[in-house]
């Protein structure tokens, strides 16, 4: 039996093997189909998700390893009552997505960096993000919206 | 394996691919022809007629539904958005075009992916940039039909002239008297008026257009966000089971034997078995399929898997080999001129100057970033699919097909799809599991990883270019050669996207101009690829010319201007063909906008190139940085693009700085090589895609013209690679001839 705690919530899974990585418990056991599957080998970054607040590959992370941890997904992002994240609500308003299959993980990148760094600068954004393939090469809108969702909650805080 | 491997569909679309000279046109016909065929309507009319006169599938009483393309009732106005979403952004640009001639608010909208249903939408498909110009007429009509019967109901009601009637933003107004009703409240009435006939219908003057040409963000945005299933890999049917299917890494290998009694007793596998296929490689390759609780005991099983294979058949493709034979081929005449203009050897013999060069280029992968997947559900003789294809027609009557039964049992969920640039025209990841799920007995979700996706994929093939070139006194192009050695899957014709034979651009500009094509023989299968055949021929022709104008110490601008020539189409009364004026505005905006002509640094230069596919006419000049070591900077790329008018400038934008860095990230390091028929890379590792920190900026330049407007998924790739090349050469004088750069030493 595995316990995780998921956005909030304990969630039991009983039958995946010891060895299952958190990103197929996510979406075949709990079906948090939002956290994707781009290479499986830690490459791509679209299988992103936090841990205790800090992104982690899901493909390459055993599930087990995330037990008594805080995982959040893309799912648990906005409030429970929808309100969306400032950095989601930068990827609406400058229309990021192309294709869009990256962008969860992006998303996830860029939730951590602003945790960590409120005000990063382009370079400090860059690095932060090289982890994440935008196949459909959308980087200078998601590095925009890393801005705007800074200057937001620089305004709010 | 078959020695004519394609469909009668996949002809289509590397027919789209090789951009006939009138490819819009054609492929009109085309569904016009099919659309008869499947309705049994016959005779003339525009394709719009019969369009708008079928009964959508998704008819409601009390809702007006003049045509398969939208539906008002009390509730509100909803749009179907019939072609598949790769990334291109059609969910949101074809149904802007019918709000704008609806004038429907685009806040009171809402968009669904339309039902997969020839009889209601004619073709849907994703391919050649073709969408937008192929709909733009029936959708604007399907807007103003609705809209005409939304009038006519209000005049009724509010007995006035249809005359002193307007629309705005969901309602019809009556300025006199300061009246307004709302699309959703006249709904019902105007249902039971008759459906005018589009051709009958006055459409909007470009200048009055509300929403098209604005920034409008993905319709698919607010989902995405959240993380909601969208694509095909987030599909789930109730008892679903999760498939893996593993090939010959070389094509048209067979199974000879597996360890199939010990996958079976693997933890979670449910099942595991051989799968004969039909042996055409865009539809069902033999193979072992597993059957698990869950993906990764799937994929876990799949790695204990132990199959020899019958190589007997196998490709046996090598890439080494291919440089070996074009290194010696080059020195001779193509076995077939396709091209033969003017005087070519007589333009030679006069020449001033001349100059020969060879350039290569590598095959490449789609490497979308959703690997391939598909969720099938066989029962009851019938199989139901959801997969993120970019032509559900043809996947149609491929899994048919394969399983032998009539198309009319198979129904396709149009899902999202995570990325396409030509991979998703084939359909083999849906007769894949389609027949899994027949063998298995129930739904499963077929996943291939990364290394499947990239070990067999349809391949933008490789190819390499012996060119000559005159030129006269007075520095102008006087002949070209090219004898283009391509490959061949038939023994006959070229491989997709590796055809010169239609006249590959400058041929149709120069008096004397020659294109020879030699073959090689190829089994690996190629397909179409982002701007098929142009991606490639852009930058040997593009880089080319650059170097004439270097040779005859000219302006790169002078000599590109010269070879346009006076402004005209070049294809005869083909509005989709290349007008040498729109080329030449595009190129001399790019310049200017670039400050083309200013003194660089040293180790910095700007580089120019144009091009055209998919009607699209597209300059681009990038500048570029090269240290000591070949490491570049590509600090900015300035595009000027002339596609007519723009229906959503965010998307047309997102669209051209997708296929800028699409285009830098091939030509920097991508390469797929064969040994033996199997393909040596793997996973993004040994195949690196473009990351932020090397992203340029990016400026773009719409010329607001009054064309016809095209599609933008494709045309804006072709002129990055030389434009990159050529600067490179501004800057070090070293000249590129050999893609991707990296074999040159050049890094980012
Ligand atoms: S899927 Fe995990 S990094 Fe690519
Ligand atoms: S939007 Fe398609 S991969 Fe990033």
């Amino acid at each position: 039996m595995l316990r995780l705690n998921v956005n909030g919530k304990v969630r039991e899974i009983s039958d995946a093997e010891a060895s299952t990585p958190l990103l197929w418990v996510l979406r075949d056991e709990l079906g948090l189909t939002g956290t994707k599957f781009g290479c499986g080998v830690s490459i791509c970054g679209a299988c992103t998700v936090l841990l205790d607040g800090t992104p982690i590959r899901s493909c390459s992370t055993v599930a087990s390893a995330a037990s008594g941890r805080n995982i959040t997904t893309i799912e648990g992002l906005a409030s429970e009552d929808g309100e969306l994240t400032p950095v989601q609500q930068a990827w609406i308003d400058l229309d990021v997505a192309q294709c869009g299959y990256c962008q969860t993980g992006q998303i996830m990148g860029a939730t951590a960096l602003l945790k960590s760094n409120p005000d990063p600068s382009d370079e400090e954004i860059d690095t932060a993000m090289a982890g994440n393939i935008c196949r459909c090469g959308t980087y200078l809108r998601i590095r925009k919206a890393i801005k705007q969702a800074a200057a937001d909650m620089g305004e709010s805080a | 394996m078959s020695s004519s491997p394609y469909t009668a569909m996949n002809a289509v679309f590397d027919a789209i691919a090789r951009q006939a000279p009138v490819p819009a046109a054609r492929l009109i016909k085309f569904s016009r022809r099919r659309f008869m065929q499947t309705t049994g309507i016959a005779g003339g009319g525009l394709m719009l007629g019969f369009v708008l006169k079928a009964k959508p599938a998704h008819a409601t009483p009390g809702a007006l539904q003049p045509n398969a393309f939208l539906r008002i009732d009390a509730d509100g106005i909803l749009l179907y958005a019939k072609n598949p979403e790769i990334g291109q952004g059609v969910k949101t640009s074809l149904p802007m075009i019918v709000a704008e001639e609806l004038d429907a608010a685009w806040d009171d909208v809402a968009v669904e992916q339309a039902p997969i249903d020839a009889e209601a939408y004619g073709m849907q498909f994703a391919g050649g940039s073709t969408s937008i110009p192929m709909n733009w007429d029936t959708l604007r009509q399907a807007g103003a039909a609705a809209r005409a019967m939304l009038v006519a109901a209000a005049a009724k009601q509010l007995d006035v002239p249809l005359a002193e009637l307007a629309t705005q933003d969901s309602f019809v107004v009556h300025a006199a008297t300061g009246r307004r009703l709302a699309y959703t409240a006249l709904a019902a009435s105007a249902a039971a008026f008759p459906v005018p006939d589009a051709t009958a219908l006055k459409l909007k003057d470009r200048r009055h257009y509300r929403l098209l040409g604005t920034r409008v963000t993905g319709i698919d945005n607010g989902a995405l966000v959240r993380g909601q299933p969208l694509f095909g890999i987030d599909q789930t049917v109730p008892g679903m089971k999760y498939a893996v299917y593993q090939k010959c890494p070389a094509v048209g290998g067979s199974v000879a034997s597996a360890n199939i009694d010990a996958v079976r007793k693997m933890p979670g596998v449910r099942d595991a078995f051989v799968l004969e296929g039909n042996g055409k490689f865009a539809e069902l390759l033999p193979g072992v399929a597993i059957v698990a609780d869950s993906t990764w005991a799937a994929i876990r099983a799949k790695q204990q898997l132990e199959v020899e294979w019958n190589l007997d058949d196998a490709a046996k493709d090598s890439w080494s080999d291919a440089e070996k034979k074009a290194e010696k081929l080059r020195k001779f005449p193509g076995e077939k001129r396709v091209v033969d203009d003017g005087d070519v050897d007589a333009a030679f013999a006069d020449a001033a100057q001349s100059l020969d060069a060879f350039y290569a280029y590598r095959f490449v992968s789609h490497a979308q970033l959703e690997p391939q997947n598909c969720t099938a559900w066989w029962r009851d003789g019938a199989v139901e699919l959801w997969a993120p294809t970019q032509t559900p027609g043809s996947g149609i009557r491929a899994v048919a097909g394969v399983l032998g039964i009539d198309p009319s049992k198979v129904t396709v969920h149009q899902a999202r799809i995570g990325g396409g640039f030509g991979r998703r025209l084939y359909n083999d990841f849906m007769t894949e599991a389609a027949a899994i799920s027949r063998r298995f007995g129930g739904p499963i979700k077929l996943q291939w990883t990364r290394e499947d996706d990239m070990s067999h994929d349809l391949f933008r093939a490789g190819g390499f270019h012996q060119l000559r070139a005159s030129l006269d006194e007075e520095g102008r192009i006087s002949g070209w050669r090219d004898h283009f050695i391509t490959f061949t899957h038939d023994g006959d014709r070229p491989v997709s996207g590796g055809d010169m034979s239609r006249g590959v651009f400058p041929a149709g500009l120069l008096a004397n101009c020659r294109i020879e094509q030699t073959a090689l023989d190829w089994k690996t299968p190629c397909g179409a690829w982002r701007a098929p055949g142009s991606n490639v021929f852009g930058f040997v022709v593009q880089s080319f010319i650059h170097e004439l104008a270097a040779a005859a110490g000219r302006d790169h601008l002078d000599v590109l201007l010269e070879v346009l020539g006076e402004p005209r189409w070049t294809g005869k009364g083909d509005m989709r063909s290349l007008h040498t004026g729109r080329a030449a505005d595009v190129i001399k905006l790019a310049a200017k906008k670039a400050g083309w002509g200013r003194s660089m640094p040293e180790g910095r230069g700007l580089g120019l190139a144009f091009y055209f596919s998919h009607a699209g006419h597209f300059a681009e000049v990038a500048d570029v940085s090269v240290d000591a070591n070949r490491k570049i900077t590509v600090h900015n790329v300035t595009v000027a693009a002339d596609v007519g008018p723009i229906i959503n400038l965010s998307g047309a934008e997102n669209q051209v700085e997708g296929s800028v860095v699409d285009g830098l990230s091939t030509m920097l390091g991508q390469s797929v090589t064969f040994e033996d028929g199997v393909v040596q890379q793997s996973n993004f590792d040994s195949y690196p895609i473009l990351r932020m920190p090397h992203t340029p900026s990016i400026d773009v330049h719409f010329i607001d013209s009054d064309y016809h407007p095209t599609g933008l998924g494709e045309p804006a790739l072709p002129p990055l690679a030389p434009a990159v090349c050529n600067a490179i050469y501004a800057a070090t004088g070293e000249r590129i001839r050999t893609l991707p750069i990296s074999l040159e030493g050049y890094s980012v």
